[in-house]
């Protein structure tokens, strides 16, 4: 029995250690990314490094660290694909939970999952090869890798993250609601308008927030779609460089301890606290939404 | 009324539009690679090793490293990852411990994958000296799988009813005991769809590996863990940007995209059999 109470509690040491993990991971990298990060403002002044107009890590005249470039890269692509995504993301949501027949929803529901199980780097080759060939015969443009390319594939890879959250939220709104509704007398697309969507608004708004926090960490499919110059022309149809794709591009090539090593996780400290605070608000939106008990 | 059906019709024919141009979408993308990856694929461009500079051969080397590290990715993630849940639904009590864990893994979920890429360059392959290796990319695929398999087993544990743990402790079971025998075989089907998305996800992952584990080209295939290898996803990234004769190669990248879609695409569909088979079976 007491061998027996041993064994019991060791196993409940064990899970408890794993559970750990998860806490010690997000800690790690924290410390990691801050610890390198920082080193890289004994050299370079924090301000230079967030509104200076230059990315020249490598120049041997003179190594500028400014990050305005890769932020602007990353804000077009993003806000292009969130702009994409959004009403096309709730619009399926809305399809799938409230309009389409059981046969449309169970064609439709696998099909949204595996666009979200294709890896980025065959967006990033479909991105390449075939998107950028329709944008330049559309455009005429010069650079044909460029934001608009980005933006488009990002936003196919958003929609998914989209569809899924939102249709959750959709689905969970209380039937009572729209029967209130249609027997008051609105129709079917009154109802939905009126009623659920705009209840169901704090978990569509999670939704989006989520699938911001992966618009702006995906890497693969932007480095290969958008040109990679770390250039501002404010024109969708100039190749930009994203974050994501500056340390992908660099790290490999990087002096272990250099200021451009320490610069690098620098970019990286932004990009784990940007998608932070929207994974944060993300989940404080749902569990409110979820505590207020519908 | 005849207004607003006939604005319902016209809405609910745009959005039913919307949807069936995402489908169209998959359909194309997967066409097209298709259509120019078919000819390429052979047993031989399967089992062969690249020559001539990888412009000639077969990606043998690219999918045994994808193995690898995928594998390595999940021995790791998957005992862990159902320990954690097992903890949080069965011995946790809640609190402020359980909260910090909790929003831990939302977070791990949230993180982009180039920031587990730049952490395990600085961790593995710089900080314990592990190198561009098959062990620094298997962790830190590890890492970023993690909360895939924590979230997807803590569902699955909480589907199981506590009639089930309640009958069994009332007969004197332990609590492990329980857990062994009357939870997580119930449990099993959620946890193994859950894990083979996190293995889909890991053996399409491309940024985290280019910087821990994978090689352009290696002739040969990794003899023990601490050895760099070629893997499918960088491969493809390597031939689309980074080879010297880009559109000599360009039909080699589609066969190599056909296979890499082919296999991931493979993962999903069984991970969406299981759980629907499982679901049409549960009938408690």
């Amino acid at each position: 029995m007491r061998i027996n109470n041993f064994k019991e509690f060791l196993i409940e040491k064990f899970l408890f250690a794993s559970s750990i993990v998860s806490i010690i991971v997000v800690t790690l990298i924290f410390l990691l990314l801050f610890s390198q990060g920082i080193l890289a403002f004994r050299e370079i002044s924090i301000l230079d490094f967030l509104f200076g107009q230059t990315w020249q890590p490598t120049s041997l005249m003179k190594a500028e660290f400014g990050t305005v470039p890769l932020v602007y890269g990353t804000v077009i692509v993003t806000s292009i694909a969130m702009a994409i995504s959004i009403p096309l993301g709730i619009a399926i949501a809305v399809y799938i939970a409230e309009i389409a027949n059981p046969i449309e929803k169970e064609i439709l529901k696998p099909i949204v999952e595996l666009l979200a199980g294709v890896p980025s780097v065959v967006y990033g080759f479909f991105a390449l090869v075939t998107l950028a060939t329709w944008i330049q015969q559309l455009t005429s443009t010069n650079s044909r890798l460029n934001a608009l390319n980005g933006g488009l594939i990002l936003a196919i890879m958003v929609i998914p993250t989209i569809v899924s959250l939102a249709e959750d939220a959709i689905s969970s709104v209380p039937k009572e609601y729209r029967e209130g509704s249609m027997a008051l007398g609105a129709s079917k697309w009154e109802t939905i308008k009126n009623v659920t969507v705009p209840s169901a608004a704090p978990g569509i708004l999670a939704a989006i927030l989520l699938g911001f926090g992966r618009a702006v960490g995906e890497t693969m499919a932007v480095l290969m779609a958008t040109g990679n110059a770390a250039v501002v022309n404010f024109n969708i149809l100039d190749s930009v460089r994203t974050m994501t794709a500056t340390i992908v591009i660099e790290t490999p090539e990087v002096a272990f301890g250099s200021l451009h090593y320490h610069a690098l996780f620098a970019v990286a400290l932004l990009l784990f606290v940007i998608t932070f605070v929207f994974n944060y608000i993300a989940g404080v939106i749902m569990r409110r939404y979820r505590r207020t008990g519908r | 009324m005849n207004n607003k059906l006939l604005k319902q019709i016209i809405f609910f024919q745009i959005f039913r539009t919307i949807a069936a141009s995402v489908i169209l979408f998959l359909f194309i993308m997967i066409w097209t690679f298709i259509s120019n990856g078919i000819g390429v694929v052979s047993w031989s461009f399967l089992t062969d090793m690249p020559r001539r500079g990888m412009t000639e051969g077969g990606i043998f080397p690219a999918i045994v490293g994808t193995i690898y590290l995928t594998l390595g990715a999940i021995v790791f993630a998957f005992p862990i990852g159902v320990a954690s849940a097992v903890y949080l639904v069965e011995y946790a009590r809640e609190g402020r411990l359980v909260q910090i864990i909790n929003s831990a893994i939302t977070n791990l979920a949230g993180v982009p994958s180039i920031v587990y890429g730049l952490f395990g360059f600085g961790i593995f392959v710089i900080f314990l000296n592990f190198g561009t290796s098959i062990l620094s990319g298997s962790l830190t695929l590890f890492l970023m799988i993690l909360p895939t398999i924590v979230s997807a087993a803590r569902e699955a544990l909480l589907g199981v009813p506590k009639s089930f743990r309640e009958g069994s402790l009332a007969l004197g079971a332990t609590k492990w005991q329980t857990i062994r025998h009357m939870v997580l075989p119930y449990a099993l089907p959620g946890i193994l769809t859950g894990a083979i998305l996190a293995v889909a996800r890991a053996a399409g992952e491309t940024a985290p590996i280019i910087l821990t584990a994978a090689f352009f080209f290696r002739p040969s295939l990794p003899k023990s863990i601490m050895d760099g290898t070629m893997a499918l996803a960088s491969h493809i990234y390597y031939m689309a940007t980074q080879h010297h004769a880009i559109n000599l190669v360009r039909p080699l990248t589609y066969g190599s995209v056909l296979v890499l879609l082919g296999l991931v695409l493979s993962l999903n569909i069984l991970a969406i059999a299981v759980r629907t088979r499982y679901r049409r079976r549960k009938n408690w």
